[in-house]
């Protein structure tokens, strides 16, 4: 299991990372090397088994559909780096 | 290595466990805040060297300590856990206490309310003595991954603590806190445990509340406490356990007094051992100690049964595509433009804000495991990853389901070496992810299981891995206790006499 270099930029545009040269180098062998040993699953033998999203044995679990007290708005926005208003303000995204 | 012995009230209060504290408060022997300021005392004598502390809360701590007095003088509103000083791990969210997760992306953020488990700790009259060291975001085996410098396991050290909660093992190892909280996703808890001499617990998926635990993978995700023994994660388990409207995934199972079902009598116990779990790759000094555990199990009158986990050697694979994916969809929300690490002003459009902040917050460990998980999630290797790793989870787990129908708990090394070298492993991120080879198939099942101190392997703590079916926490907090009682490795804390006799007093915050 190779991953080139162009797969490791296709992984780091899809997690939004921005990646230097030598980084595009080392990720992919590192992460070749990661698939490698978790290529071991492919050997088991699962047709016909079910998937797994969560061990709990509840689904779909729903509150009441009503307004309940929730963090004030300053509380909620105190740590965000560019504030208007009661918005997180965010560079242009069409020209 | 020379250890020394704890016996309450001759020793220094640091040396107590939370239950023989509890005791001498109630007589009135000692105050919260003595108790406290002891803490204190010894963090500003070894936490230089140990490094356990990321935020130290000296004032809020000894105002609380000041309540807690006045409900021992009043003597109601007591709990076990009233007046007795904790470490949290930096991954719980604590109101007006910054938070970082051991990343640079929250060096300053400061979080607007508490996770339940603080609430319910602060409800029962717990002291917080600070925030706690840690792998970013969880992420790693030895607590080296933090943004802000490695832990050193005060057994030795040159070594690492284990991780992820390595700041929450080392304290409790270290006489700097009487109990902590620590978070375990695929052994985060149970292996620093076991390479501190420490009782580390992970509680059934869904026994305690995830609200403001910071997310990691969240289908594995569970808080959990470590102490010195049995009996003081029983009182931690039973405080911050239950059912919680806030966190969709808690259970609303009732919580047991976990405390009162350590009877010390676990005759006709079944204990599973997995040959799976005893096999070539473990250091023989942990095999021997595991070995004597089950000797003395067999005289405290338990049942041996062998029994098999078929899939066991899949279960880190299958991890490590599970883990980082959920992380890779749930670190999205550090994007710089919410909360935390932003590089706007550098940045040249949306998409570069998004970029260039997530490449200068993460550090390298993080980096992959949200590029192994988009990889995993991504248009046409989901089924050969993503959808394989889930099914093979189902595998895992029914495994489980098929031996706990012949034993009660199972029995296992909780790592398959004891504390390594700092940076011994850092360069092959893989031999890193082997230290959680027998801890996170609990996991990936939902299961609880807790690490025990069972003995040691030249002069290094071993720890010995007790797992228990879904809520069957009573189960092996009662094995642990039992074993406790007939042994003294527990009793045993590492001698920091050579960094406390330097003359320094350098202020720790």
């Amino acid at each position: 299991m190779e991953l080139t270099r162009d797969e490791v930029m296709r992984i780091a545009q899809l997690a939004r990372i921005k990646l230097t040269e030598e980084e595009v180098t080392s990720l992919a062998s590192q992460l070749s090397n990661i698939l490698g040993h978790i290529a071991a699953m492919q050997e088991v033998d699962t047709s016909g088994v079910p998937i797994s999203a969560s061990v709990l044995p509840v689904t779909n679990v729903m509150r009441a559909d009503a307004a309940e007290p929730s963090l004030p708005i300053d509380e909620a926005l105190a740590n965000t780096p560019e504030r208007e208003d009661n918005f997180a303000r965010v560079k242009a995204v069409l020209e | 290595m020379a250890a020394t012995k704890k016996k309450s009230p001759d020793t220094a209060p640091w040396q107590w466990t939370i239950h023989e504290a509890a005791d001498q408060l109630r007589q009135k022997k000692i105050s919260s805040v003595e108790l406290t300021q002891a803490h204190f005392d010894r963090i500003r004598a070894v936490d230089s060297s140990v490094k356990a502390f990321l935020t130290v809360l000296e004032d809020s701590a000894l105002s609380e300590a000041r309540n807690a007095d006045e409900k021992l003088a009043k003597g109601s509103h007591l709990s076990p856990l009233t007046g007795i000083p904790l470490g949290i791990k930096d991954v719980v969210v604590t109101k007006d206490i910054r938070t970082t997760a051991g990343s640079r992306f929250l060096e300053h953020f400061i979080p607007p309310y508490d996770a339940t488990v603080m609430t319910k700790l602060r409800s029962a009259g717990a002291v917080f003595l600070g925030k706690l060291n840690m792998d970013e975001f969880a992420m790693g085996s030895s607590t080296e991954n933090s943004a802000y410098g490695a832990t050193h396991n005060p057994w030795d050290l040159t070594r690492v603590p284990g991780g992820s909660s390595g700041g929450s093992s080392a304290c409790v190892a270290a006489g700097e806190a009487m109990g902590s909280l620590g978070s375990d996703t695929g052994g985060s808890i149970r292996q620093p445990a076991a390479l501190t001499n420490t009782v580390g617990l992970k509680p059934t998926y869904g026994r305690v509340s995830r609200y403001g635990l910071i997310a990691f993978a969240s289908s594995l995700d569970q808080i959990g406490p470590f102490a010195r023994d049995a009996r003081d994660c029983a009182y931690l388990l039973e405080t911050i356990a239950g059912y919680d409207p806030h966190d969709s995934t808690s259970i609303n199972v009732p919580v047991p007094h976990y405390a009162a079902e350590l009877t010390g009598d676990i005759k006709g116990m079944k204990i599973g051992l997995p040959k799976e779990y005893f096999v070539d790759g473990t250091e023989p000094g942990v095999t021997k100690a595991v070995e004597e555990a089950i000797e003395v199990y067999k005289k405290l009158g338990a049942k041996i049964v062998d029994i098999s986990l078929p899939h066991t050697k899949y279960g880190l694979p299958c991890y490590y595509i599970i883990a980082p994916a959920e992380a890779s969809a749930n670190l999205s929300r550090y994007d710089g433009i919410k909360y935390g690490l932003s590089l706007h002003e550098s940045a040249k459009d949306l998409e570069d804000v998004y970029k260039s902040t997530r490449a200068e917050g993460f550090g390298p460990e993080v980096r992959r495991r949200i590029m192994i998980g988009a990889y995993a999630l991504s248009s046409g290797y989901y089924d050969a990853y993503y959808k394989r790793a889930q099914q093979v989870r189902t595998l895992i787990k029914k495994d489980f389901d098929e031996a706990f129908e012949k034993c009660d708990i199972i029995v296992t090394p909780t790592s398959p070496t004891t504390a390594f070298k700092i940076g011994d492993r850092a360069a092959d991120p893989y031999s890193m992810y082997l230290a959680d080879l027998f801890t996170i198939p609990a996991n990936l099942a939902g299961i609880c299981g807790v690490s025990i101190p069972g003995g040691f392997s030249e002069g290094l703590p071993v720890g010995v891995q007790l797992l228990g079916n879904t809520f069957a926490e009573s189960v092996i907090l009662r094995a642990a206790d039992a074993f406790e009682r007939v042994t003294d490795f527990h009793t045993q804390m590492a001698d920091l006499s050579a960094v406390t006799a330097k003359p320094k007093r350098k202020k720790s915050s």
